[in-house]
């Protein structure tokens, strides 16, 4: 028999070393392609407009390099950025909150549906979903404008036209309608979890319906509200289309206010536009960090 | 070259973190052995059954397949299969599939692959099975179709983690006489995990009894269960009174030791054990005699003879187990086999009444602690 | 952000132990299909309009179908139309890609500096979309500024830039439905792959990605909805000579709006339909 020649064992912690070695490799390849877009091209976009809203605005809507806080301290003095947040931030309350009235009934109704049908309940939110947000918002002109349906089918029946179209409401309507879906799902999915047996043991314990779903449904369902409530709310206040379509530019939201800053203020001015992206970005955050820890508190 | 060894675990230790879930742990298992691994929860059973398939590695010593140091070799390149508790079968493939799955990785021609994957399943007593999905079949056929998929690519060493742990019992009965058949008509090393102590006892041709990641004792069932090394093992495996003492005299296998409640008992030792030191006397509640006082039994002349009040009685069909007070005020355990049938009660004990507690001396063991 | 296969198999087997709960159970029927006609009142009408004879789609005059007649000339239009289906296309394959990859890497990985790059993945799904927009515009002309001093190229803002910044947005969403399909899967159909001499290779094809294919599938769709869906990241990152349906819709309807529009978004919604349909019918032998 052949004597066999056997290599020494390696030591283990050489051994180990190759393993998370090889592991290594493998995490660099999967992480890699990621990282880097959204370094590229998330990361560093928001580092330039950064260093653009200390920058000053330049006479052909160019940037000229002199360090300044003039774009900041404008937007604390200026009415009519104050105004722009404060009413970007109530119609993104007042959208949140229809979505939420509207779409926890929608959402109980789909989650006790019969199984078969859940799903093409589920599917029937989305479809509408599936054409352009722009061509959604246009839909709604056809609806409210003043030769358009309503007040088509108003006048035929003999009564005075209608101006729905450049107001608030016509604002509001549109934004409920692009958001909807997106405080739906979530709280499909927290109510499709919920325990419906649950209101039974609290109404054998004499509770009202009333009480029963607010102090048993409600704080159990608060995941789905929370992260309903944001998914609407966030998207809602860095509107533009909507207020300049259906609002007709009488309605300024800060996404009107920051499109003509940088695309059609003559001559635009990146460096102010910049400051209120930023600002506007760490207001939304500060809310929404707000709103998780009491809705979280209350689920305690 | 290997010396009818299949594996060889030697020294091995695995942590996480500060735990060590498998403590020093040595042990040869030789080729075409039924080896079972015992102990309670946790005691660290998957986890050396993971390292032997090449999930986990061992944090220190050496393992060995068929003498081959294992190191880092992957699972995918080590002669073993297993059968996982859960089965793990591939859901969105036929039972054929996955039975084949394994010798497509191997290369194997496909007619060839028909061929021996047909022949797994008759092994397995599935057959007509081959076309269906996982999902539609029972525990038990789910469980033969994880056996087929891991016996279809002959592998040197079969390892079973709790394979019948979710069965019911009657399958479970019906499922240990199969491996234990398929493992004598094909003569592959089963290494069989469980901490269902009867399963081991049966199917075992040697078992291992694992205690907080240690291995305590290995043997054969009869080994295990006559002989424990210790008081852990004793008390794991069936039912035992543990009685404590220290030892008076000692002439290597027997000793005398005086209790700790003043009696003086003999017992059976495999290791000498030293006057003075202490230890635990263990004694089998079947192997323990109950007889009347004034009856006149040859048991009245074994060593150990106590005076005892017989204190409550449970019949449970098979055997009658009654609970004895000693005069020193301890209580023992007595089982008495049911060998005749009667409606009589008076042929049973009654609490309260007198009896001689007896047991011969090889059947008190003593166990230092 | 839902895998709609995923919860339905989950809820059908709750489905026998609940029973039916009567808070106002008529009620909540009538205030869902008034949701329902408020969702779909105006697709409805955009379809109808679509067929009107009335040149500014403000009544139903008639019936036509010279409206996808002209569109099917109008080369502007349909070349808009082309380019947003190119985007969404190349973007949802870009994006599932790399999400699967990364969320692969989260799940099964530990390694320095995952807690932080996981709370990364999430900033944009909760920045406000303009922001990154406008942050992209300033980039891309930065970047391209730098490029021109550096190179002497003139780079412009086009196809590529939208598909980019469509790539950067979408990625997190993909890894959220991705993950949360990986986390639903059982790891030891790895092991029991390796075990039967499966290489990770071999394994990953052959065992992990068929089951988590209905997650990758949702996440595709997403990315693919999400780009077609979007206005605001197009319109600010696209170029002059480059048109894009929503931006071609956006500048006509402040102008004069043709039926045309109906037309061209009738056909879209049919496409995506069918597309959703097929792709639950692949789902569906899988779970
Ligand atoms: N991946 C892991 N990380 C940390 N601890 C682990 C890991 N795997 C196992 N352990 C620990 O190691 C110990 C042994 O676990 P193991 O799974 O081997 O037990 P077991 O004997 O198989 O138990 P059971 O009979 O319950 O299956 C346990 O304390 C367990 O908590
Ligand atoms: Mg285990």
């Amino acid at each position: 028999m052949a004597i066999e020649t056997v290599p020494p064992p390696a030591s283990h912690e050489a051994l180990s070393q190759q393993r998370r070695a090889r592991e290594r490799l493998k995490v660099f390849g999967l992480v890699f392609p990621g990282l880097f877009w959204l370094t590229f091209f998330f990361a560093l976009p928001l580092v330039v407009i950064f260093i653009y809203s200390f920058l000053t605005p330049g006479p052909r809507g160019d940037v000229v390099w002199i360090f300044t806080f003039d774009n900041y301290a404008r937007l604390f003095t200026e009415s009519l950025f104050v105004n722009a947040y404060i009413r970007s931030i109530w119609l993104g309350i007042l959208t949140t909150v229809i979505c939420l009235i509207i779409g926890y009934p929608l959402a109980v109704f789909i989650a006790q549906a019969p199984p078969r049908w859940r799903t093409i309940l589920l599917f029937m939110v989305l479809i509408p979903f599936w054409t352009n947000f722009l061509v959604r918002t246009y839909a709604w002109m056809i609806i409210l404008q003043n030769n358009g349906l309503i007040n088509w089918i108003v006048t035929s029946l003999g009564f005075p036209r209608l101006s729905l179209m450049n107001t608030q409401t016509a604002v509001l309507i549109g934004l409920v309608y692009g958001e909807l879906p997106f405080m739906v799902l979530p709280l499909y999915a927290s109510i499709d979890r919920f325990d419906f047996t649950l209101m039974q043991a609290a109404s054998d314990l004499g509770a009202s319906k009333f009480r029963a779903f607010t102090r048993v449904m409600l704080p159990l369902t608060m995941p789905g509200i929370a992260a309903g409530s944001v998914l609407v709310f966030i998207p809602t206040v860095g509107q533009f289309v909507v207020s300049d379509l259906l609002g007709g530019a009488k309605v300024d939201m800060l996404g009107n206010l920051l499109q003509r800053l940088f695309t059609r203020a003559n001559p635009p001015n990146w460096p102010l536009g910049s400051a209120l992206a930023l600002m506007f970005m760490l207001v939304l955050m500060i809310l929404i960090v707000f709103y998780f820890r009491s809705t979280t508190e209350d689920d305690r | 070259m290997n010396d009818g060894i299949a594996i060889e675990l030697d020294d091995i230790v695995k942590s996480f973190g500060d735990v060590n879930a498998v403590d020093h742990v040595s042990m040869q298992i030789r080729d075409g052995e039924f080896f079972s691994m015992l102990g309670p929860s946790g005691c660290g059973k998957t986890t050396t059954l993971r390292m032997i398939a090449g999930f986990e590695f061992p944090t220190s010593g050496r393992l060995k397949i068929h003498g081959k140091e294992m190191g880092n070799t992957p699972p995918y390149r080590r002669p073993v299969n297993t059968v996982f508790q859960s089965y793990a079968l591939f859901p969105h493939m036929t039972v054929a599939q996955n039975v084949a799955f394994g010798l497509e990785m191997k290369r194997v021609p496909k007619e060839q692959i028909k061929e021996r994957v047909q022949k797994a399943l008759e092994l397995v007593r599935l057959p007509t099975f081959g076309d269906r999905y996982p999902r539609q079949m029972s525990g038990g056929q789910q469980q033969r179709v994880a056996l087929a998929r891991a016996l279809v690519n002959e592998p040197e060493v079969l390892l079973l983690d709790e394979p019948l742990g979710a069965l019911d019992q009657k399958l479970r009965k019906e499922m240990q006489f199969e491996l234990k058949r398929i493992q004598e008509e094909l003569g592959i090393t089963f290494i069989f995990v469980t901490h269902d102590q009867e399963e081991a006892l049966t199917m075992s041709d040697r078992i291992a009894v694992m205690n907080a990641g240690r291995v305590l004792q290995i043997g054969t069932p009869t080994e295990i269960y006559e002989r424990p090394n210790c008081r852990f093992v004793a008390d794991f495996i069936g039912e035992s009174n543990f009685i404590e003492g220290t030892v008076r005299a000692s002439n290597g296998q027997y000793a005398t030791i005086e209790t700790s409640d003043g009696l003086e008992m003999q017992g059976y030792t495999e290791q000498p054990v030293s006057v003075g030191s202490s230890v635990v006397l263990s004694l089998r509640p079947e192997k323990a005699r109950l007889s009347t006082v004034n009856g006149n039994n040859s048991q009245k002349h074994e060593a150990n003879t106590f005076p005892a009040k017989v204190e409550r009685v449970s019949y449970i069909g098979s055997d009658t187990r009654i609970i004895v007070r000693l005069a020193s005020g301890r209580t023992i355990d007595v089982w008495e086999q049911n060998t005749r049938s009667t409606l009589d009660r008076d042929a049973y004990w009654q609490p309260g009444e007198a009896a001689i507690l007896s047991c011969s001396v090889e059947n008190a063991l003593i166990l230092t602690s | 952000m839902i895998d709609l296969s995923q919860t339905s198999s989950q809820t059908a087997q709750k489905s026998s132990t609940r029973k039916p709960f009567s808070l106002g159970k008529t009620t909540l029927t009538v205030v869902s299909v008034l949701t329902y006609m408020f969702l779909y009142i105006p697709i409805i009408i955009l379809v109808l309009y679509s067929f009107t004879t009335d040149a500014f789609g403000a009544r139903l005059t008639g019936f036509t179908l010279s409206w996808y007649e002209q569109l099917w000339r109008d080369q502007r239009l349909m070349g808009a139309t082309l380019n947003t289906l190119y985007v969404a296309f190349v973007s949802m394959i870009v994006s599932t890609i790399i999400g699967t990859m990364t969320a692969l890497a989260l799940e099964r990985f530990r390694f320095r500096g995952r807690a932080v790059y996981d709370a990364f993945l999430y900033l944009p799904v909760v920045i406000p979309e303009i922001v990154m927009a406008l942050s992209l515009l300033a980039f891309f002309s930065f970047a391209f500024n730098l490029i021109r001093q550096l190179t002497g190229i003139q780079l412009r803002n086009g196809l590529a830039t939208v598909i980019i910044s469509h790539i950067a947005f979408s990625i997190s969403f993909v890894v959220i439905v991705v993950r949360a399909s990986l986390r639903g899967f059982d790891q030891r159909m790895e092991e029991a792959a390796y075990d039967l001499g499966a290489n990770s290779w071999q394994t990953f094809w052959r065992i992990t990605f068929p089951l988590i294919l209905p997650g990758i599938i949702g996440g595709g769709l997403l990315a693919f909805t999400i780009s077609l869906d979007d206005f605001i990241i197009s319109f600010f990152t696209t170029g002059p000579g480059t048109s894009l349906l929503p931006v071609e819709v956006y500048s006509q309807v402040k102008r004069a709006v043709t039926p045309k529009i109906n037309a061209i978004s009738t056909l879209m919604l049919a496409v995506s339909m069918t597309l959703v349909v097929l792709s639950q019918v692949v789902q569906r032998p899988r779970t």
